[in-house]
């Protein structure tokens, strides 16, 4: 015999119950798992965002001064020299006041001499690196000493992460880049056609206890080291001098600080 | 049958294709390469040892590059210490290839004969060879 009308409302009054019952205990469980990842990812960032990097445009005054430290970067890290802006490869380069801060553009009466002036670019090691969050396969990531850092061998190519790099650090290989190199150096790999690329805060000379590149070549003109060390060479000039950073209203939490120089600049 | 003659011969066609990697190698002396040693570098060295024992090397070189790799891009560790305590700075270029400078002698050889090509080299840039 089949069940009656009665059996059957009880049956469903009581499944229902048990399915709210159930559904609050699932959304306990995932509440505490989001709780924990949240946490998680806070004590990695203490931690992380570390390194930092100071660049007193001042002390740029000549062409020379930037060819030096760039070159002193592309020499080093086997950067293919490509004339064409479009498939240009480029760690650290210069650009214009207007393309480095473009906010500040509405400023109405600003040094003339400030806005003549080339600024050097490289990668701001963000504290929340848009690169890092859209990499499909995890090849971009930020290291425990904050250095965002690529892994050419999970490279895809997809180039999100240039998309996502509000500072235009990223440049792809669209070619081989090994013809267009002048001299290779044999102590470090090139790349190959069809990966992302960018400034790595030199981590292979960090390894060995160097400071990156473009700061040795740059004779005090660039400063480097821990920002979370109070005694330390970049909180020394962070604490004397007003500096800028690029584009900050996009919480990305650029390290790369410029000072902008009191009266004797450019 | 119909079509006997073509179908017999399609078969015998097929047949010789299909069997073409056996009798292909039929008096060819199939010699296993053996990874060239002798390199100026290697000729210095006091003791002549790799990084890990000849044996672990041979079966598992790849792994250990794989983990080398991770270890120095991903991990932050530089420096490996290997099974019998000593230390070697993680390096492709400038560990293994400085001691085996002789690339086509030492890794092509038995790579072609495997019939494996690794893209360690898209990257990596190999010793200059004066051959």
């Amino acid at each position: 015999m089949g069940i009656d009308r009665r059996d059957f409302l009880k049956m469903a009054g009581a499944s229902a119950i048990l399915a709210i019952g159930g559904l609050t205990i699932v959304e306990d469980i995932t509440k505490d798992i989001a709780q924990a990842s949240e946490s998680a990812s806070e004590s990695g960032a203490v931690a992380a965002g570390k390194l930092a990097m100071v660049i007193d445009v001042a002390k740029f005054k000549t062409g020379d001064d930037y060819a030096r430290v760039i070159d002193a970067c592309n020499s080093i890290h086997n950067i293919p020299v490509i004339d064409d802006p479009k498939s240009e490869v480029k760690w650290i380069w210069a650009d214009t006041f207007e393309h480095t801060f473009p906010e500040q553009q509405e400023e109405a009466h600003m040094k003339e001499s400030l806005k003549e002036k080339p600024f050097l670019l490289l990668c701001n090691h963000c504290e929340h690196p848009p690169c890092v969050r859209v990499c499909p396969t995890k090849a971009t990531f930020k290291r425990s000493d904050g250095i965002v850092m690529q892994d050419m061998h999970r490279c895809i190519g997809c180039r999100f992460c240039m998309a996502g790099c509000p500072y235009g650090s990223r440049s792809f290989n669209w070619t081989d880049p090994r013809p267009n190199i002048k001299d290779e150096n044999p102590d470090y790999p090139t790349r190959m056609k069809g990966v992302v690329e960018k400034c790595t805060f030199c981590t292979e000379r960090l390894a060995k206890g160097l400071e990156p590149a473009c700061v040795e070549a740059s004779n005090g003109a660039m400063v480097f080291g821990d920002i979370t060390d109070a005694n330390s060479e970049v909180r020394k000039v962070l604490n004397e001098a007003y500096t800028i950073r690029r584009k900050p209203e996009l919480g990305t939490g650029p390290k790369v600080y410029y000072v902008m120089g009191g009266a004797d600049n450019a | 049958m119909y079509n006997g003659g073509k179908i017999i011969l399609g078969i015998v066609i097929f047949l010789a294709l299909a069997a073409f990697p056996f009798y292909g190698d039929i008096g060819k002396a199939n010699v296993t390469p053996e990874p060239n040693l002798d390199t100026p570098e290697i000729r210095k060295l006091e003791e002549k040892k790799c990084v890990e024992p000849e044996e672990f090397m041979k079966a598992e070189h790849m792994s250990l590059l794989n983990k080398w790799r991770d270890l120095a891009v991903r991990d932050e560790t530089t420096v490996y210490v290997a099974s019998d305590g000593e230390s070697y700075n993680i390096s492709l270029q400038n560990t293994c290839m400085r001691c085996h400078s002789n690339k086509k002698e030492f890794c092509d050889k038995c790579h072609e004969y495997a019939g494996v090509s690794p893209y360690c080299w898209d990257c990596h840039l190999a010793p200059k060879e004066g051959k």
